[in-house]
């Protein structure tokens, strides 16, 4: 474009502390010197690697969650969703007959990613066309989901039949590129995806709009139904993606698999500074929510204070915590 | 005019200058951040009198009331009730001297009935339970004294905005009260309901409380106010006795400067094709059978009560809401107008009466609300184009000389009369041919006003069609070529020229012979 200069916000406003949104990532920073304080051996690179790695399944269904919550909606249903999206990947592993393994990935890998989208589509179409609050629609497919794995499994476990195919998985979620284990740099990518999405594209704005006031997007001609389908989608895709970083960690998946993970991403949602009634949603504080998570566990299995059977009271206790500093902000800013 | 039949006249004054104020302000001083709203204002307040503020949008004339009703604190200044310094940390600090606010805002809870609604917080019980008998028998007594015929037991958002108001008036009126204060009461009643309203504070005043009553229409507050005080930009301006100030000099004093005419020459009388024809549009439990057509450049008036059914007709018409439309010819053509975004890309705006619940996203900023409608014009897809976006922005603040401190504050934080010129910035970025604007200066000053009716009428002469949808029938009668008046879901009348008056509205609204006292 020919104009030289635009006073865009930023070059206007100057530099200004952005505290609602930064607070995660003083949260973070307060808990790493906790942690230090607490056992030097958790600032042990190995250690620090090992928590940011743990924490990708959940920074991945995370930015899913931000989607689906900035626009006013809320998904209960990924722990399930993620057990019965694994089960699929397994068996449908195992019914490759190649010894080609790469086939066999790419077939896992597009089951994974579709059988997400498609699950996220239902709770989509469901919530959007039958006009149900979103709560019980996903707290419905929930169960359906968690059945649906029960019965695959037949109430054991889903593994992945060969021992090729297992050792050809592994580098997934063990390897590592440039020193950096996988598992970070698809989150990272993820949520550099997400971002963009959320902040820079028409579609991210139209989620904002429906979760801030539904009527205004309605009567700015947004098409509600399906901006909210498709974040429930996006849930779905992500929840797709940690799945297969998933698999490949334990090669299998039990009825058992990804239970109270809604919780734990709505927590790390909100942790992040993502209201739950929508109407904003920040990608990097989820980010920082899901590492905030993983590293509390980290820390109580590293001290001898606080026996790790607490870690859930501790989460829970943070999630309360991060309301409340947050509604202090809010009032203040 | 023909509705100041319908208002009570006040009673003679009672001589206020010997008796003590009942509530005072001393030199007033408030401050949202760096911008001052209010600066060094004092105010007497006398028991029996009504006392009118006036001023435009950002005078500080709602800011004034929330400080005298506990709502803020000012910064410097104080408050005396009976000539005793107080301090109202809260609402309810002030309501226990007998303090109360009726808002302009409308805050009920939507899913309650009325009843619960006006005894919210100060239920009547008998034991643990509550009296619901009485509580609904008192609603009833107290609502038809406002002349305002609701069930206690609707569900408020079942109720018409006018409606809402009058249970919010009832409301306030249920706490002993020495002080009330109306912040812009009338704004969307109309001129029946807005006697009855006058009836209530009439008999207010016989009792003996002080009223303080905040409104743009000057012909209201020449007839109700004993003395009248013009604010203008955070400042007191002057403090006359009603009968000193005719509405001219009220409007004078609060622009502070000659007001030019407030409506701008009417365009030709367009000969144009017809853009738009609507037959045998109903909208369930609002609209039977109505239709009308659109010329090119035409300014179409839609008249009537509140309830009448003319902002659900144009819903429906926009699929904003469920209807049935038995003709929709656009240029002659046969559409289906199915959805919002495909009226839109008919080229059919629409700026709706709502606009803090409808209009604004009031917590983002002021591109995202001008943009958030006009995307797809504006933007590289798949990405936003910021540059483009802030480029827009700057021509928005500019073509509708929207005021605001910074470009990156939020929509809620803009006033009254801002935020209309960036609604209807938001909904002209889509270049629609055919505007629909539903009460264009609701709630807004003069001086925005002149500049709205200036705008439409430019709109008009470069061939965009207009309807207006309002409750100010001067408004219609000042800009239209042609007023459509709808009574109970219907079309009754159609008035052009010489035959477009108050009274000929009044009569076709109400479907009375004589506009009802």
């Amino acid at each position: 474009m020919s104009r030289a200069v635009v006073a865009g916000p930023a070059a206007r406003r100057g530099w200004r502390l952005d505290l609602p949104t930064l607070a995660p990532f003083f949260a973070l920073g307060l808990l790493i010197l906790l942690g230090a304080a607490v056992n030097l051996r958790f600032l042990d690179p190995q250690n620090l690697t090992n928590v940011v790695t743990r924490s990708a399944f959940m920074v991945v269904i995370g930015v899913g969650a931000t989607f689906v919550i900035a626009g006013g909606g809320l998904d209960l249903s990924v722990g399930s969703m993620s057990a019965f999206v694994g089960g699929l990947m397994i068996l449908a592993m195992n019914a490759v007959p190649t010894q080609d393994m790469a086939a066999a990935i790419a077939v896992g890998g597009a089951v994974a990613l579709g059988g997400g989208a498609l699950c996220g589509l239902g709770n989509g179409v469901i919530t959007t066309a039958g006009r149900i609050e979103p709560f019980i629609v996903t707290l419905g497919t929930m169960g359906v989901f968690r059945a649906l794995i029960t019965y695959l499994a037949q109430g054991g476990a889903l593994a992945l039949s060969s021992d090729a195919m297992q050792a050809a998985l592994r580098p997934i979620y063990f390897g590592t590129v440039l020193g950096i284990p996988v598992p970070v740099l698809v989150f990272l990518a993820v949520a550099v995806i997400g971002w963009v999405v959320l902040n820079r594209t028409p579609f991210g704005r139209h989620c904002v709009a429906i979760g801030a006031n539904e009527d205004v997007a309605r009567y700015s001609g947004v098409a509600i139904g399906r901006v909210r389908c498709i974040t429930y989608v996006i849930q779905g895709v992500c929840v797709g993606v940690a799945t297969m970083l998933y698999v490949p960690r334990l090669s299998s998946v039990t009825p058992g698999s990804g239970l109270l993970w809604e919780l734990q991403a709505i927590t790390a949602v909100v942790i992040g500074g993502t209201p739950l009634r929508g109407g904003a949603g920040r990608i990097w504080g989820t980010v920082a929510g899901a590492v905030i998570l993983e590293m509390v566990a980290n820390i109580m299995v590293l001290s001898n204070l606080v026996s790790e059977y607490l870690i859930g009271a501790v989460q829970g206790a943070i999630i309360i915590i991060a309301m409340l500093v947050q509604r202090e902000l809010a009032r203040r800013g | 005019m023909a509705i100041e039949g319908g208002f009570v006249t006040a009673p003679t004054c009672q001589p206020v200058e010997t008796s003590h104020p009942v509530l005072a302000a001393e030199s007033l001083r408030k401050s949202f951040g760096a911008a001052p709203v209010l600066i060094d204002v004092s105010l007497t307040l006398h028991p029996g009198e009504v006392h009118a503020f006036i001023g435009e949008n950002g005078a500080g004339k709602s800011t004034l009331a929330k400080l005298l009703a506990g709502h803020e604190q000012p910064d410097q200044g104080r408050i005396l009730l009976d000539g005793q310094p107080v301090r109202f940390p809260g609402p309810s600090d002030a309501e226990r001297h007998g303090i109360v606010l009726v808002h302009q805002e409308l805050l009920l809870a939507g899913q309650m009935t009325v009843a619960e609604n006006l005894f919210l917080g100060r239920e009547q019980r008998r034991g643990p339970f509550l009296e619901r008998t009485a509580m609904r028998i008192a609603t009833a007594e107290r609502l038809t004294r406002l002349g305002c015929s609701v069930h206690p037991d609707m569900r408020v958002d079942r109720l018409s905005i006018a409606d809402r108001q009058m249970v919010q008036i009832a409301r306030a009126l249920l706490i002993p009260h020495r002080v009330v204060i109306f912040d812009e009461p009338t704004a969307v009643l109309t001129p029946a309901e807005t006697a009855a309203l006058f009836r209530v504070i009439t008999e207010l005043k016989a009792s003996g409380a002080g009223i303080l009553f905040i409104s743009h229409r000057l012909a209201e507050v020449a007839a109700i106010a004993d003395r009248v005080t013009v604010l203008r930009d955070g400042r007191h301006v002057a403090t006359h006795l009603a009968a000193d100030l005719s509405q001219h000099e009220m409007a004078r004093l609060m622009v502070g400067r000659e007001m030019s005419a407030l409506f701008p020459d009417k365009p030709q009388v367009p000969t144009g094709p017809v853009v738009l024809e609507i037959g045998g549009a109903s909208v369930p439990g609002f609209v039977t059978d109505a239709g009308f057509s659109l010329c090119r450049g035409e300014m179409l008036g839609f008249a009537g009560l509140v309830g009448a059914g003319r902002t659900e007709l144009f819903e429906g018409l926009l699929g904003l809401r469920p209807a049935r439309i038995g003709k929709l010819l656009l240029d002659g053509h046969p559409h289906p107008l199915p959805n919002p975004r495909a009226a839109m890309e008919a080229g059919i705006g629409y700026l709706t009466e709502d606009r803090k619940g409808k209009g604004l996203l009031l917590r983002h900023n002021l591109a995202f609300n001008l943009t958030l409608a006009a995307e797809h014009r504006l933007h590289r897809l798949p990405l936003v184009d910021a540059a483009r976006e802030q480029a827009a922005l700057s021509r928005a603040l500019g073509d509708f000389d929207i005021r605001v401190g910074r470009r990156d504050a939020l929509a809620g934080q803009l006033s009254g009369g801002n935020q209309q010129k960036l609604l209807l910035a938001k909904t002209m970025l889509r270049r629609p041919r055919i505007l629909v604007i539903d009460e264009p200066t609701r709630g807004i000053d003069i001086g925005t006003r002149a500049q709205i009716y200036r705008f439409i009428a430019s709109l008009a002469r470069e061939g965009v069609s207009c309807v207006i949808i309002s409750s100010e029938m001067q408004e219609l009668i000042g800009l239209c070529h042609r007023i459509l008046v709808m009574r109970a879901g219907r079309v009754v009348a159609e008035l052009q020229g010489e035959e477009m008056t108050e009274h000929n509205i009044v009569v076709h609204a109400t479907g009375v012979a004589e506009p009802a006292a």
